[in-house]
């Protein structure tokens, strides 16, 4: 029974992951209508970014937090204004070619620098106060070991996918947007200025990519395949979420974590598959996910 | 009369015979490296073997004796099939006269039926399988620098003996993972130790979590890590994290390979057991080599035992070509004639092959060292042990092949 509440935790662990990178492909895809594959090459180019801050000019995790998804969230500008912008009102599909392209390039050129087994990265051990070594460590909760980085993980992404939920759902500047997606002509009318919208959103997107692979970096090795081997998880997560629904894509993000966790302790064969027959099985009750709405 | 026509008849057909066959000895040799040019795998076979194959083709000096020697490379992608269809093109389509490297062992016993079948030569290096000289074996592959048996026999008898009785495995869930297990557990059952639990994750995991809460829950005294390449880091990388080692328990790398260590970084791997057949500072020759290897790779690597291999194996596949002229091209005649020939070569010494094609060397059982005790890049082992060749591999005794006779 202990040992079921300890995957219980580490399913949630894995799943703030899952939610932050399905809910920024979920922002994308709701105001922009891009299904956006480059997602995992942005989140592997998040944590090359931490890697570099640290060991070029010694800037460390806590900085890395916030300066690499302003970083990679500037890059992702850069791409939707030199070529995403084009494919607005054309068919999903060549959104999905398109940015599948740029990762394959952008990871192809990074695996050619760094190889594929990755570069270290170490938990910050700062700041240290008192018996505490900053994220070291961990806590003995009698049913299991927590690393204390991991807690901080789930945490932390939590904040986070609460703090974009209402930005987007809650706030004027949130509503703008909602309308400006559903009627870009009229919003443009009142004086907004839509596209410069639409290149921030995709910003907001992409840094919420780059930051989910700032927290990953300590955890995994730095790897150019980081991204590729996680994406299509979260897609599957997208999906059973109701593709561009906020909250579904928060909520089964989390939910998924923890299904993937039990099936790691009853049926490990299956844990990789487990994400995608559960995607089976709603897209056959339900097309339009867990929390979609019909196109 | 009639005995000078005939000894003249006698005579030209001698000349013709041994003359004209001078004359078609074929001197062209195709070398394909098939290996993980892209994944998981890819820095410890990938970019490196190839290199070291040319490098051998280099050392060989045959191009300046009239051979016509070409290396083609190819990602089978870690997937049997894709690779599968690659040999039969490569043999088919390109003339491919031996494979190098083919790494993962779902892969290499794939391959090995398609180069026994065409009757091609397969010199492996990469993949772990014992299998490949056991129930598998084939009188055309030679299988190179290690496998499973000698990873089991070396690092398990190791740790069994320094205490480690109680064991909990973390195995890849595919040939290689499920070989490394079953010959780790043979050996630690018969040093007097016990396996009490084992869980199967598959191949390319990023999250090792669920499964090091399992071994710990177990309190096996050793987690023994049947994977390889970028899931053992992560997982060595997790390990830590979750404090197995500093809760009491010992992590065994079963196959680890110093492009991982390099990618983990001392302050991680330190104190790591685990066994290599090469190591870039054992001695003058494999520095000589390493350094004028990494000084022509990317990002100045020295050179996995797999790349190493690839050299040696070439090496060794030239100098028996030498040996019979040319005419490269029937594997099994070759194969046969490199199992007759003593091979010996900078990187791995002396050594020979036996009839089941396993190559026969020294095993070394290092350890990693600390960050303090290291004095440069890539300064990573201590040499704690060495097993002589003849110990190190599954005695020809308890081989189930049937190339073996008994």
């Amino acid at each position: 029974m202990q040992a079921l509440y300890a995957q219980l935790l580490v399913g949630l662990i894995n799943g703030s992951f899952y939610a932050l990178l399905s809910l920024g492909l979920a922002v994308i895809f709701g105001m922009l209508n891009i299904i956006n594959f480059a997602h995992g090459a942005l989140y592997m180019m998040g944590a090359f970014c931490a890697y570099f801050l640290l060991s070029l000019t010694g800037i460390g995790y806590w900085w890395a937090l916030l300066i690499a998804p302003i970083l990679v969230g500037i890059f992702g500008m850069i791409l939707e204004r030199t070529m995403l912008q084009w494919l607005a009102g054309l068919d999903h599909l060549y959104g999905l070619l398109l940015t599948f392209g740029i990762a394959l390039i952008v990871q192809g050129v990074f695996q050619n620098y760094f190889g594929s087994s990755g570069l270290p990265y170490a938990i910050p051990d700062y700041p240290q106060i008192g018996d505490w070594r900053g994220l070291q460590g961990g806590m003995n909760l009698g049913f299991m070991f927590l690393p204390v980085y991991r807690g901080w993980v789930v945490i932390f992404s939590l904040v986070v996918c609460i703090a974009t939920w209402y930005l987007i759902e809650k706030t004027r500047l949130g509503a703008n947007l909602r309308a400006a997606t559903e009627n870009p002509t009229l919003v443009r009318a009142f004086g907004i200025n839509v596209p410069r919208m639409i290149t921030l959103t995709y910003g907001l997107g992409v840094g919420l990519a780059a930051l989910a692979g700032v927290l990953s970096a300590p955890i995994n090795q730095v790897r150019p395949l980081m991204g590729a081997d996680l994406i299509i998880v979260v897609f599957a997560v997208v999906v059973i979420g109701g593709m561009g629904s906020i909250m579904g894509s928060i909520i089964t993000g989390f939910a998924l974590g923890v299904i993937e966790g039990l099936t790691k302790y009853f049926y490990p064969e299956a844990s990789n598959t487990v994400v995608f027959v559960l995607m089976v099985l709603v897209l056959l009750i339900k097309p339009t996910g867990l929390t979609g709405r019909a196109a | 009369m009639k005995h000078r026509i005939s000894a003249l008849f006698l005579g030209t057909a001698l000349a013709l015979a041994t003359g004209g066959g001078a004359m078609a000895q074929d001197k062209n040799i195709k070398i394909g490296v098939l290996t993980d040019n892209s994944g998981l795998y890819s820095d410890l076979g990938g970019a490196g073997s190839t290199l070291a194959a040319q490098m051998a083709v280099e050392d060989s000096g045959l191009a300046a004796k009239g051979w016509k020697i070409d290396i083609i490379s190819a990602d089978h992608q870690n997937k049997p099939d894709i690779a599968t269809t690659i040999a039969r093109q490569w043999i088919d389509v390109e003339k491919v006269d031996i494979f190098m490297d083919v790494l993962n062992s779902g892969v290499a016993l794939a391959v090995n039926n398609v180069v026994k079948e065409k009757n091609a030569v397969m010199i492996n290096t990469g993949a772990a399988s014992s299998d490949l000289t056991n129930a598998q074996c084939s009188p055309n592959t030679i299988h190179w620098v290690y496998d499973t048996y000698m990873l089991a026999n070396s690092t398990g008898q190791a740790l069994v003996k320094a205490g480690g009785d109680t064991w909990y495995f973390l195995t890849a869930d595919y040939a290689f993972g499920h070989a490394l297990e079953r010959d780790t557990t043979a050996v630690v059952v018969k040093s007097g130790g016990k396996v009490i639990g084992t869980v199967k994750h598959p191949l390319n995991s990023s999250d090792f979590s669920s499964f090091l809460l399992q071994a710990q829950a177990s309190k096996a005294k050793i987690v023994g890590m049947a994977n390889a390449g970028g899931d053992t880091t992560n997982t060595i990388k997790q390990a830590s994290e979750f404090g197995i080692v500093a809760g009491g328990q010992k992590l065994a790398g079963l196959l680890l390979f110093i492009t991982d260590v390099h990618s983990l970084g001392l302050k991680v791997a330190q104190g790591l057991s685990f066994t290599e057949t090469f190591y870039w500072d054992l001695n003058d020759g494999t520095r000589a080599f390493s350094k004028r290897f990494s000084e022509r790779m990317k990002n100045k690597a020295m050179p996995s035992m797999v790349q190493a291999g690839v050299y040696s194996g070439l090496i060794h596949y030239f100098k028996t070509l030498e040996a019979m002229g040319g005419n490269p091209h029937d594997g099994a005649k070759v194969v046969a004639k490199m199992k007759e020939l003593p091979t010996d070569d900078a990187l791995f010494g002396k050594g020979s092959i036996r009839a089941d094609g396993r190559k026969i060397h020294p095993a070394y059982l290092f350890e990693v060292k600390k960050p303090a005790e290291s004095r440069g890049p890539w300064d990573y082992y201590k040499l704690i042990g060495t097993t002589p060749g003849e110990q190190a591999f599954r005695p020809l005794s308890e081989s189930a092949c049937p190339l073996v006779k008994k």
